[in-house]
């Protein structure tokens, strides 16, 4: 496939960078926390499937989705670099994203799995 | 004929800097978000109106088939012990190890990037760490791992009662899991492929694109992964 | 006077890649991709008519004779399928593949090879679905196969197979291309190029390609869950296991109105085009086409439930869905504006291509109108399913899409042969076709709003339907005079049409800048764009006056006297190869190796589909493997 340049024998630092192609992505270190904040999470959701009470409240699935949401996130950030990325590439994720998104609520509404004021 | 005083023309920079397949590999994680929407979509549809069982979170006897008591069992014993087919200890810990799978991926990409920066003397945690062979391998056999898991899961369920075909859940249900498991298992190949380069050529800094571009989509089918456990096996 | 010479008499042979039925097997190059795509489209498009006027004699007095009722549901399907897949979408297909890459400055386009694999697969999924023909077999559950009607409970023959696998193999090769065009969109516009000094043409293409790159996973999801039914047994359609009839309805409009838009987008472009050359003023309002052709792809997204004002969702999701159609007329009727304050004021030249282009805009109005009047769910509880739907969708398609591709086609036969097409059999062609277009579709209004339904093969006498059925059906067969003329047309002009320059038309964009035909680097030297309009601002500055530019003369190279080749050039040239051909075969014999599940050779379908995954998988590698084009340092 097409190289955006002539091959070198090693590709320095600074080329990689004029080309956009690194940025200062996160290290050792950052992944370290970013695996323990999702393994984290998981236990929470986990635990939370246990706890009848709170299974039977109304808090539950709006929880559950926003620990999901956030581990979502966290990935895509991070493991995905998209927070140091060019901003190219948060646009062509985030529009299709919105509007799959869009597409899940409309049907469920549309298929009166959620109701407008109740939870369904 | 080209002569040698003839300049060569260039190739054009891209517009943005920005290598073609990294541009392409987002636009098609853009349109796998719809992919798997409508799975999604379907899935939550059909919850709850399946007409014969087995049922996601309601208890269930696979011995008979039913709802009605295992042979042996009183009604007081089984009112107080769910046992939904979906089986959330297990699928806690394949949640887990393809979360996991992510680190090894990221860890293997800096690997690869890094590879020329390798001081002279590495200790051994540096070695480890600097290893894109080994963590290439780990992430395949953590995919493979959650594929063995998701094996288990779904002969378990034939074993239970629960087919593709026997109701609106194993319908769905199978069709989702199904088509994120023959993405991952996509991945796991692709993978195996980036690892056979890495011991045939060795991959360097210079390969650090196409490593990029495996590790998105690994990650994504990751993030697919991170919605499913939450719409169909923890929120009832 | 025409010469026998297709090409400028300064052209090297060589500038223009090798001839013989190989190198069209094996090429790579977008120029000659987007020429197979609009021959191969033009030949459908003559198979659609056909199966059209079929129809229109059977229904041209009550109590017709011509076919049965199973051949015309067989007919109404493919006709409809075949006119938007195999015709209106390649021939897009072919004006992006040929246009985007000359209109932005670059060479090719991000994935010359993907963009060859793309066109052999429609080819093959097009043959794959018409091979049902053969065997009287052809699709007869509509374009849009409602459930539970094509589940196999209802539906037991290998019709509804032939349709969801050949949909499901089109689909391929639209999600292919548009991950191409977007690639070469970003990256490859030539320096200066900026998104705001983009041709409407491709802006346009622009947008599409979002539309399918997020459309078409719903209907392949969609289509699965028919295929897995179908052939595994499955539920997702099985009454009897409570599955829901509306769900292949959301899904499937889901897909189906991105898809509309996607069928109108590029001729509108096309139209964007050709008005402001034959003007001689710019487009008026660039950036609010831009805006308003992103806000259509947007609304696009959140009106499909309009198809189903009939089947009872409720008057929430009624009102809704009315609300946001009635709103995308907004951004649409902009466009029309605009078009006409682009005309209005100028030098105006009436050529075959700008009566195409202006016909789309008054036609499209009417198809616009009855749309908004669909868009009010207790008057489209009238209008559903009966003619003035087919009234509606004949004029945005036909006299809308067709118009524009037609204006396309004529606007652009030059810079893709070199030699313009006759004009004098272009207005014949024009002529017939406007009346034809006309009698056909705007008698449908009032016999469907008189009640006549659609997807009847028979109608009886006395109801009040006659004559307006008598003049759609002569208006199809002018439509076919006038098809028939401008197939001619193409025919004789690729030889004896008089030969073009670099620009025939006095155009402002940078394909016009290049030889006719372009060569097969497109550019010696890649311009370095400096405004909107860089021919203008070189030819005819007075022209493009008042647009925004940079400060400083245009940059647009003037050509060389003599065409050279690439190889004196020093460019470096893709390499042609078969492997992308080879793979869209093997992948479409793999997806056909499903009938013989429904033959009851499920054993001999399984060792197709492995055989047949096994050679794609070895050929994919194959290509991956190859680089691209010759080394250079």
């Amino acid at each position: 496939m097409t190289d955006s340049h002539a091959p070198h024998e090693t590709v320095d630092h600074a080329d990689l960078k004029a080309m956009g192609e690194v940025h200062e992505h996160p290290t050792w270190k950052q992944y370290k926390w970013v695996a323990l904040i999702l393994t984290v999470i998981t236990v929470f959701e986990v635990w939370a499937y246990y706890v009848p009470a709170f299974v039977a409240s109304r808090g539950f699935v709006p929880t559950l989705l926003i620990m999901s949401g956030a581990k979502f996130a966290i990935v895509v950030m991070f493991y995905m670099h998209l927070k140091y990325d060019h901003r190219l590439f948060r646009a062509l994720f985030t529009g299709p994203l919105m509007i799959a998104v869009a597409t899940i609520v409309s049907l469920l509404f549309l298929f009166a799995k959620l109701s407008v004021g109740a939870h369904g | 004929m080209a002569t040698a005083v003839v300049p060569h023309a260039a190739h054009p920079a891209t517009t943005t800097g920005l290598d073609h397949r990294k541009v392409a590999i987002w636009a098609f994680i853009g349109s796998e978000c719809m992919l798997f929407a409508s799975l999604i979509s379907t899935y939550l549809i059909y919850k709850g109106r399946s007409v014969v069982g087995p049922f996601p979170h309601e208890w269930w006897c696979p011995d008979t088939r039913t709802q009605t008591f295992c042979a042996g069992e009183s009604a007081a014993h089984y009112v107080h012990t769910l046992k939904p087919i979906l089986n959330i200890p297990v699928t806690s810990q394949s949640t887990f190890v393809l979360l996991m799978s992510s680190l090894a991926m990221v860890l293997a990409l800096s690997a690869v990037e890094n590879k020329d920066k390798m001081p002279a003397n590495p200790t051994l945690g540096e070695r480890i760490l600097g290893s894109s062979r080994l963590w290439l391998f780990m992430t395949a056999l953590m995919g493979a791992t959650f594929l063995g898991y998701q094996a288990f899961e779904f002969t378990s369920f034939v074993h239970e009662g629960l087919t593709i075909r026997t109701n609106l859940f194993g319908s769905s249900f199978f069709t989702l899991t199904g088509f994120h498991g023959a993405h991952v298992t996509a991945g796991v190949l692709w993978l195996l492929t980036l690892l056979a380069i890495d011991l045939k050529r060795g991959l360097g800094p210079k390969d650090a694109l196409i490593v990029d571009i495996s590790a998105l989509y690994w990650h994504f089918v990751d993030v697919v992964w991170i919605g499913i456990f939450t719409l169909v096996y923890l929120i009832r | 006077m025409a010469t026998a010479a297709a090409r400028p008499a300064y052209a090297l042979p060589e500038s223009y890649g090798a001839s013989g039925v190989w190198s069209w097997l094996t090429t790579v190059d977008h120029k000659r991709i987007g020429a197979l795509y609009m021959y191969t489209a033009l030949a459908w498009f003559a198979v659609g008519g056909l199966e059209a006027l079929i129809m229109r004699l059977q229904l041209y007095g009550p109590n017709g004779r011509v076919v049965s009722a199973e051949t015309f549901n067989q007919l109404f399907t493919m006709h409809g399928t075949t006119m938007i897949f195999l015709v209106v979408m390649p021939l897009s297909a072919a004006f992006f593949n040929f246009l985007i890459p000359l209109q932005i400055g670059a060479r090719d386009v991000a994935f010359p090879r993907l963009n060859a694999f793309s066109y052999w697969v429609f080819l093959f999924g097009s043959l794959f679905m018409n091979a049902s023909w053969l065997i009287g077999a052809a699709p007869n559950g509509g374009w849009f196969g409602y459930t539970p009607l094509t589940t196999y409970t209802f539906s037991q023959g290998l019709n509804i197979d032939f349709w969801m696998i050949g949909l499901q193999i089109l689909g391929v090769s639209s999600l292919a291309a548009a991950f191409n065009f977007i690639t070469t969109i970003i990256n490859m516009r030539a320096p200066g190029m900026n998104l705001m000094r983009m041709p409407m043409f491709t802006w346009m293409a622009f947008v599409v390609q979002f539309l399918l790159v997020l459309a078409f996973p719903v209907i392949t999801i969609a289509l699965i869950f028919l295929q897995f039914d179908r052939f595994f047994g499955t539920n997702f359609f099985a009454m009897t296991a409570g599955a829901d009839p509306l769900l292949w309805q959301h899904l499937f409009w889901s897909f189906g109105h991105p898809e509309v838009y996607i069928l109108i987008l590029p001729a509108f472009g096309l139209v964007s085009e050709i008005l402001p050359t034959f003007s001689r003023k710019p487009l008026f309002g660039y950036p609010v086409m831009v805006y308003s052709g992103m806000l259509i792809a947007l609304l696009g997204f959140g009106v499909w439930a309009h198809h189903m004002f009939a089947v009872g969702m409720g008057a929430i999701a009624d009102s809704v869905f009315s609300v946001t159609t009635m709103l995308i007329a907004i951004p649409t009727g902009v466009k029309i504006f605009n078009w006409i304050f682009t005309m209005w004021g100028g030098n105006l030249r009436f050529t075959v291509a700008m009566k195409f282009a202006i016909s789309l805009v008054g036609l499209f109005v009417i198809g616009g109108v009855s749309g908004v009047m669909h868009a009010s769910p207790p008057a489209d509880l009238q209008q559903t399913d009966t003619y003035f739907i087919v009234a509606h969708f004949h004029y945005v398609l036909v006299a809308g899409s067709m118009m524009g591709l037609f204006g396309g086609l004529y606007y652009y036969f030059p810079k893709i042969t070199g030699r313009l097409l006759s004009e004098r059999l272009g207005n014949w062609h024009f002529w017939l076709f406007f009346i034809g277009v006309n009698l056909t579709f705007m008698p449908m209004h009032w016999s469907g709003l008189y009640g006549m339904p659609r997807r009847i093969y028979q109608y009886d006498a006395g109801q009040g339907w006659e004559i307006f059925n008598k003049m759609s059906t002569i208006g199809a067969l002018i439509q076919a005079v006038a098809v028939i003329i401008a197939f001619w047309n193409i025919w004789r002009s690729r030889t004896h049409g008089a030969v073009a320059g670099n620009d025939p038309w006095g155009a402002p964009s940078l394909e016009w800048s290049i030889p006719s035909p372009a060569p097969v680097y497109n550019f010696a030297v890649i311009p370095t764009v400096t405004s909107r309009y860089p021919l203008w601002d070189l030819k005819s500055p007075h022209l493009s006056r008042g647009t925004p530019h940079e400060a400083g003369a245009a940059q647009v190279i003037a050509q060389p006297e003599r065409v050279r080749s690439a190889e004196e050039l020093g460019i470096p040239l893709p390499y042609p190869t078969i492997k992308p051909l080879l793979v869209a075969l093997f992948m479409t014999l793999m997806f056909s190796s499903l009938l013989l599940i429904h033959k009851d050779k499920t054993p001999l379908a399984i060792a197709g589909i492995l055989t047949c995954a096994a050679a794609m998988t070895a050929f994919l590698y194959g290509w991956l493997t190859a680089p691209l084009e010759p080394e250079h340092h």
